[in-house]
């Protein structure tokens, strides 16, 4: 299993693609927001969380028909298919490489992009631990996306259109514990659905992208 | 490894059927027909990559090591990065000899994107010796290969078979192996079925 993720990481660094890419989405959508909704800096600093979130949520997307296609085109999907390795532990170790090469830099550099919206000071820290908490579950509902249309020619929009609407939970309770936050309300209770949702989809969905993936592959 | 009364579709249309046969130890098994006849859906059956359509197969599963069409390899590994992961997933340790066996002395930091077809070839099959598994289910594994590769690749499968391993291939090209029994599976083409919708129908 390891091995697995080590090799993933090592092809992303080396591929380029997996940090780069959505990290300079992320920025250009956070930049491009203030030229679409003007510079009044109370607007901005209403609806930083939501487009901050919006934004990884996009830049997450970008990526999630790479998490099985390679392996597909190269044949090592089918080869990892028959290795002593649980199929939902390779789906889980595809997630999360998918999470460290594009969810976890974009946790990181949403505190930053927040100067460019306005954030208010208060908001900083939920922005980081609402992205921290959802992000995970953004690429294991991603990962599951990516293994019902692995194999498709132009899979990636069917993905898109998959799993948009999965996200929408993620996101809802997401935003709002970084709203509330920078609001100096009380982020207990989306905070748990939001912790609920990740952990819920991390213990279920493995399973399920595993199913799909085996009947992909036959 | 043993099957019986196997059969196997693509599609959900059965492509073979009653299929029997027995790989012990030592031996290898050559499969041969025509372009479409069904080699490589079986090849797939015995791999566990689907399932069978009909029959048993037994002895299969977690001793089989599986070579398809495609090499497997990523282009951005070094030939030394390829294998050692393939035998880090099946807890081996040692890629010295599947190195030495398939002639990629000297290649070991080279990115396997840079490789000839017949070296990524030689790669894939390398990939074979770290997995440390008894039963070689091969599909065309000579393509891309030259007259010296086949050969070294031949004796690469006589030292697994002498090892006490087992070898099923679907090949084309003799390769000169004694321990070999050779199955034609053109008389097992599976016969039209009807299905009971379109029982109802006629």
């Amino acid at each position: 299993m390891i091995a697995l993720l080590v090799r993933d990481l090592r092809l992303a660094v080396r591929a380029g693609g997996g940090f780069g890419l959505g990290l300079a989405f992320f920025l250009i959508v956070t930049v491009l927001i203030p030229f679409g909704v003007g510079p009044e800096t109370g607007l901005l600093s209403r609806i930083a969380p939501g487009v901050l979130w919006i934004g990884a949520l996009l830049a997450c997307l970008l990526s999630l028909d790479r998490i099985f296609a390679l392996d597909w085109e190269d044949g090592s999907l089918d080869l990892l298919a028959t290795a002593p390795l649980p199929m939902e532990g390779i789906v889980t170790i595809k997630a999360l490489a998918h999470w460290i090469t594009t969810g976890l830099p974009l946790v990181l550099a949403a505190p930053a992009l927040g100067v460019l919206l306005s954030l208010p000071p208060s908001g900083y820290l939920w922005v980081l631990v609402s992205l921290a908490l959802g992000t995970p579950a953004l690429s294991v509902i991603g990962t599951f996306g990516a293994a019902l249309t692995v194999g498709l020619k132009r899979g990636g929009l069917l993905l898109s259109i998959l799993v948009l609407p999965l996200y929408v939970p993620t996101l809802i309770f997401g935003a709002e514990v970084a709203r509330r936050g920078a609001e100096g309300l009380a982020v207990q209770t989306p905070l748990l659905m939001l912790a609920g949702i990740s952990f819920g989809t991390l213990a279920l969905l493995p399973f399920a992208s595993a199913a799909v993936l085996r009947i992909n592959l036959r | 490894m043993s099957v019986r009364d196997l059969a196997v579709a693509r599609g959900g249309v059965p492509v073979l059927e009653g299929l029997s046969f027995t790989l012990a130890a030592g031996r290898a098994l050559v499969l041969r027909g025509p372009n479409g006849s069904g080699k490589t859906t079986l090849l797939r059956t015995i791999a566990g990559l689907q399932p069978a359509f009909e029959g048993e197969i037994e002895g299969a599963g977690e001793r089989i090591a599986y070579a398809a069409h495609s090499d497997g390899l990523k282009s951005m590994l070094s030939v030394t990065e390829n294998l050692r992961f393939w035998a880090q997933v099946f807890a081996q340790s040692d890629i010295e000899p599947a190195l030495d066996g398939f002639d990629l002395r000297g290649l070991e930091d080279r990115m396997a994107g840079t490789l000839s077809a017949g070296q990524k070839r030689r790669l894939g099959l390398a990939r074979l010796m770290v997995t440390g598994r008894p039963v070689w289910v091969l599909d065309e594994p000579t393509v891309s290969l030259d007259k010296a590769s086949v050969a070294r690749f031949a004796e690469a499968v006589r030292g697994h078979l002498a090892g006490g391993g087992s070898a099923l291939l679907a090949t084309h090209i003799d390769l000169g192996l004694d321990e070999a029994e050779v199955l034609d599976v053109t008389p097992f083409k599976a016969a039209p079925r009807v299905s009971a919708l379109d029982e109802a129908f006629l």
